[in-house]
């Protein structure tokens, strides 16, 4: 599509910009700041609380400048570009009056409201309102709603923009929320004041202007210019979203989306959002060892002396297990020091899954993120997106509203807020939907994406599974190269730490043993240390008679089974390399420093490696950042997705091999949203909302 | 007007009659499948026909009907306040209170209602009458006006007073019939006491008509044009007068304008003619 420019002339200032531009966005472009409060980028526009107002000279009004766009303007009469402006005493007074209209119902409460000084209408109020009111009738009084236990509601002061009514009904796909009743009496509530289900609810209060829709577990701790705000990456799913870390003194406040187009946009997920009361509680703060049966804590050098002396034994019968969600600078240390003792039971996938050898590409989201958006079919295998990567999820429900993507799933029949072909639900489906009208479909419907969950790689036939999807990606010549390259195949991972791992090769060396071979090991007593770096979600959990070393942040499953705990930073702690499912490395800085006597996770594992005389070559955390990128180059691409770049690397006929597919129906590799790390099940929001999400639906009707 | 509420007591389910099952189908068939959701406020409706008021079951059952969110109906339930969210009377008397209405006396019907019924919005006892208080029903002619609700359809009774209003309860209440309309004795919105204008008779006979020498308007083809069309033919149509005027606002015709003037005349005559009356 051609582009069809238009003149404007913005406050004297001539400009050119696409004609299905809004007034309001052709004003940005002219690098004018239009106050708005209903209006918002990622969301249709409802152009109902006229801030945006200004004026198009030749109109006999003032113009919302959000719902016009500039090809509906017309020249002047000799042809002359439109004219738009936005700072003469008709547009001033515009949105005076806005905004003594919208101030007349709206509490004067800014001291106990928790959006002061983050709050558009105060912001607003002051810079475009009058400096008092006129008003001295009564004020209206809204009864507050119910919304679960993340939304606290003060309805009084909604300003009715609809922004969270939108959201939930265009982006998170579930039409709950709605604006009842008219007029004065408008208010803004979820069906039946049940608590929101969607798992990115939490957006709706980044996005509400005012303090109506706010935080309830931040609630009235916190101002926002008390805050030191630190820019980091996620851990709670792999997709590594970009996350802003408020904190104040030593502790975690909230937890805040930052803008990243080709990452999350600008939502974050519940868990993502409300995980930090996690970061309080059940806290590794000092080392412990296990004397007489019971964790007695004491101190670091006796703790180190104690693990050092177990690592010095048989490298044979010594295996390391890596949690999901480490950072791959604690990775690498944790390598080298294996490497250095000659150990090859190394492994990060604790939930047994089988990729890990061949090109980078095997295991990587290689289409992007982004790439949903242009992409034509979408086949989902044992995943499910809303809960494995909930941000991903959005974007995959934008392409099907507004480009017409295809979905077709193979696995679990959940409603993903999103219509799709259910093709079936076990592995032995996949032959006869893989060669069915689907194929067919992905031959000549332009841009196909397979995506693998985890769910389809950690069974006992998911080597048959890949090697069928494999075939099936090459049959339907899935990638192309070119000018206009594009690499189909998908692997979703859960764990932030997965393709860290993958990266630094944390996989069984010659003669080593994987996770399950580990575990029977253990307990066949051939592997008498094991070590556990964050390792919280094995399956099994019996180490029979091995001695287990726990390095790690919280006390969870590891920790119980632990003789020694060496207590080490959690994500908001330490500066980090995550490196996303699409291969996008990318770091987190530290926001607030490691509880008690805990450290980092590399630091540990440097300590023990002089105890043990294998001197890890770095001491610092930029020396070892040096070291991984020159042992590992993809780690020096910090922020980049590979894509489909190295698309001939992949080769579909090394993946997986031929076998029998199971009956056995696909399981997502999240069973439960809410609890899927230790620091999530630490969190006692993310009990709560566990707890709510499995309650029945009350049948409370509004009084 | 206080906040609307769903009632608090809600039936379990809810089923269209047979009769209104025919109703729904004759609105669904109005739209397009994919444009269904149209329907949802006489869907509405007819449930409030038939239930007496709107119930939260009766909401669900047509979100599922016309495949749309519970919220987006309930939304619509309750954005049109002639959908009742909780049960009324027998009678529902809707009393118009909106300005000519209370000019002319609405707020004695309220005090009557309230004196009778109890608060705005509430049932009596015996649970026959429930009344309440609704914008501008389009009767000012006839204020101050109820609407009054019941099995035999939907009523305005007009032009009432408050003892009118207390007959019409005691009627209604005795289980008696009543008549609709004004109940001051009144013809529809004509003058109270009979006409007061148009009274002569020879408005009607007939006799007031004068020959007409030419159709007016008549096609200007026809085949023996007037003595007045030969010398201006354009003039006497309504059509070529707006042309003309037109015309004359560009560049000023004198001659033009004297026609006008004598059209002028013309019109004052007949208007003349009609006043004398």
């Amino acid at each position: 599509m051609s582009e069809d420019l238009r003149k404007l002339v913005v406050d004297g200032e001539e400009v050119e910009v696409p004609a299905d531009l809004t007034l309001l966005q052709a004003c940005e472009t002219a690098g004018r700041e239009i106050p708005r409060f209903c209006y918002h980028e990622r969301l249709s526009i409802a152009g109902n609380c006229r801030m945006c107002l200004v004026e198009v000279v030749g109109a006999p009004k003032p113009v919302a400048s959000c719902a016009q766009q500039v090809r509906d303007l017309r020249p002047g009469p000799n042809g002359e570009p439109p004219k738009v402006n936005t700072a003469t005493p008709l547009v001033d007074k515009a949105r005076e009056g806005v905004m003594e209209f919208l101030l007349i119902n709206h509490p004067l409460d800014c001291p106990i409201c928790d959006q002061g000084g983050e709050c558009d209408l105060q912001d607003q109020a002051l810079a475009y309102g009058r400096s008092f009111t006129r008003y001295e009738e009564n004020k209206r009084a809204v009864e507050e709603k119910y919304m679960g236990p993340l939304i606290k509601t003060i309805m009084t002061r909604c300003i009715q923009c609809t922004r969270c009514v939108r959201f939930a009904a265009e982006v998170a796909g579930v039409e709950e929320f709605g604006m009842l009743n008219r007029g004065e009496d408008a208010e803004i509530t979820t069906y039946l004041e049940k608590a929101a289900t969607s798992e990115l609810s939490g957006n709706v209060i980044d996005l509400c202007p005012v303090g109506a829709l706010t935080s309830k577990p931040y609630a009235f701790e916190a101002r926002p210019w008390e805050l030191r705000k630190t820019e980091s990456v996620d851990v709670m799913d792999a997709m590594g979203c970009a996350i802003r870390v408020d904190a104040r003194g030593t502790e975690v406040m909230r937890i805040l989306p930052r803008i990243y187009e080709e990452v999350n946009e600008e939502w974050i997920s519940d868990k993502t959002r409300f995980v930090w009361d996690g970061l309080r509680r059940q806290r590794l703060d000092k080392p412990y060892v296990r004397k007489d049966g019971r964790l007695t804590p004491v101190d670091w050098t006796e703790a180190l002396d104690v693990a050092a002396q177990k690592l010095a034994g048989n490298p044979e019968g010594i295996g390391a297990i890596v949690g999901d969600l480490a950072d791959a600078e604690g990775m690498k240390a944790l390598k080298d020091l294996m490497d250095g003792l000659g150990v090859k039971s190394i492994d990060c996938r604790q939930d047994g899954m089988i990729l890990g050898e061949g090109p980078r590409q095997s295991w990587l989201f290689n289409s992007t993120f982004m790439g949903v958006e242009d992409a034509d079919h979408l086949l989902l295998i044992g995943a499910n997106p809303r809960y494995e990567a909930s941000v991903l999820n959005a974007r995959i429900r934008k392409a099907w509203l507004h480009n017409d993507l295809k979905v077709s799933v193979i696995g679990e029949p959940v409603d993903l807020t999103y219509d799709y072909d259910h093709l079936g639900e076990t592995a032995a489906d996949l032959d006869k939907a893989l060669s069915g009208d689907l194929a067919k479909a992905f031959k000549e419907g332009g841009r196909g994406m397979i995506v693998l969950g985890a769910g389809a790689l950690n069974r006992p036939d998911s080597a048959a599974i890949l090697n069928r999807v494999a075939q099936f990606a090459k049959d339907a010549g899935l990638n192309q190269s070119g000018d206009d390259a594009w690499n189909g195949f998908n692997v979703l991972h859960t764990a932030a730490s997965r393709v860290g791992g993958l990266d630094l090769g944390l996989v069984p060396g010659e003669g080593g043993r994987n996770v399950a071979g580990m575990l029977e090991a253990a307990r066949a007593g051939e592997i008498e240390t094991v070590l556990l770096h964050g390792a919280d979600e094995l399956r099994d959990n019996d180490f029979g008679d091995a001695f287990v070393i726990y390095v790690g942040s919280h006390g969870d499953e590891g920790a119980h089974k632990a003789d020694v705990i060496l207590p080490s930073a959690a994500y908001t702690e330490k500066s980090g390399t995550w490196v996303n499912a699409e291969g996008r490395v990318q770091t987190g800085a530290r926001a607030v420093y490691p509880k008690g006597d805990a450290k980092e996770d590399w630091a540990i594992y440097r300590a023990l490696s002089d105890r043990l005389s294998r001197t890890l070559p770095y001491d610092t955390l930029g020396q070892l950042r040096a070291k991984l990128i020159e042992d590992h180059p993809s780690f020096g691409g910090i922020d980049y997705a590979p894509g489909a770049a190295d698309l001939d690397k992949l080769d579909f006929d090394a993946l997986g091999e031929k076998g029998d597919l199971s009956a056995e129906p696909f399981r997502s590799a999240v069973t439960d949203f809410y609890m899927t790390n230790p620091i999530a099940r630490a969190s006692r929001v993310m009990a709560e909302c566990s707890a709510v999400k499995d309650e029945a639906p009350r049948m409370e009707a509004a009084e | 007007m206080s906040t609307r509420r769903l009632a608090q007591e809600q039936p379990e389910s809810f089923v269209f009659s047979d009769t209104s099952t025919k109703d729904v189908e004759f609105w669904l068939n109005k739209f397009p499948e994919a444009r269904k959701q149209s329907a949802v406020i006489p869907l509405l409706w007819l449930a409030q026909e038939q239930e007496g008021w709107v119930t939260l079951a009766a909401m669900e059952s047509i979100a599922e009907r016309l495949d749309m969110p519970k919220i987006r109906v309930m939304e619509v339930a309750t954005f049109y306040t002639m959908f009742n969210l909780a049960p009324v009377g027998e009678h529902h008397i809707q009393i118009c209170g909106t300005t000519p209405c209370m000019l002319r006396g609405a707020n004695d019907l309220k005090a009557v209602c309230e004196s009778r019924i109890g608060k705005k919005g509430a049932t009596s006892e015996d649970g026959r009458f429930t009344w309440s208080e609704v914008e501008c029903l389009g009767a000012c002619c006839n204020a101050p006006m109820a609407q009054i609700s019941n099995k035999d359809g939907h009523h305005y009774f007009e032009d009432l007073t408050a003892e009118t209003l207390e007959a019409l309860l005691d009627k209604l209440g005795a289980g008696g019939a009543v008549k609709a309309g004004p109940q001051n004795g009144r013809q529809t919105s004509a003058p109270e006491g009979g006409p007061e204008t148009l009274k002569d008779e020879s408005l009607f006979d007939g006799s007031r008509g004068k020959k007409l020498k030419s159709i007016p308007n008549a096609p200007q083809s026809s085949p023996e044009p007037s003595p007045e069309k030969k010398g201006h033919p354009k003039e006497t149509t309504r059509d070529s007068q707006e042309k003309a005027r037109t015309d004359s606002q560009q560049t000023p015709d004198p001659e033009t304008k004297e026609d006008k003037k004598a059209v002028k005349a013309k019109d004052a005559d007949g208007k003349k003619g009609g006043g004398d009356a």
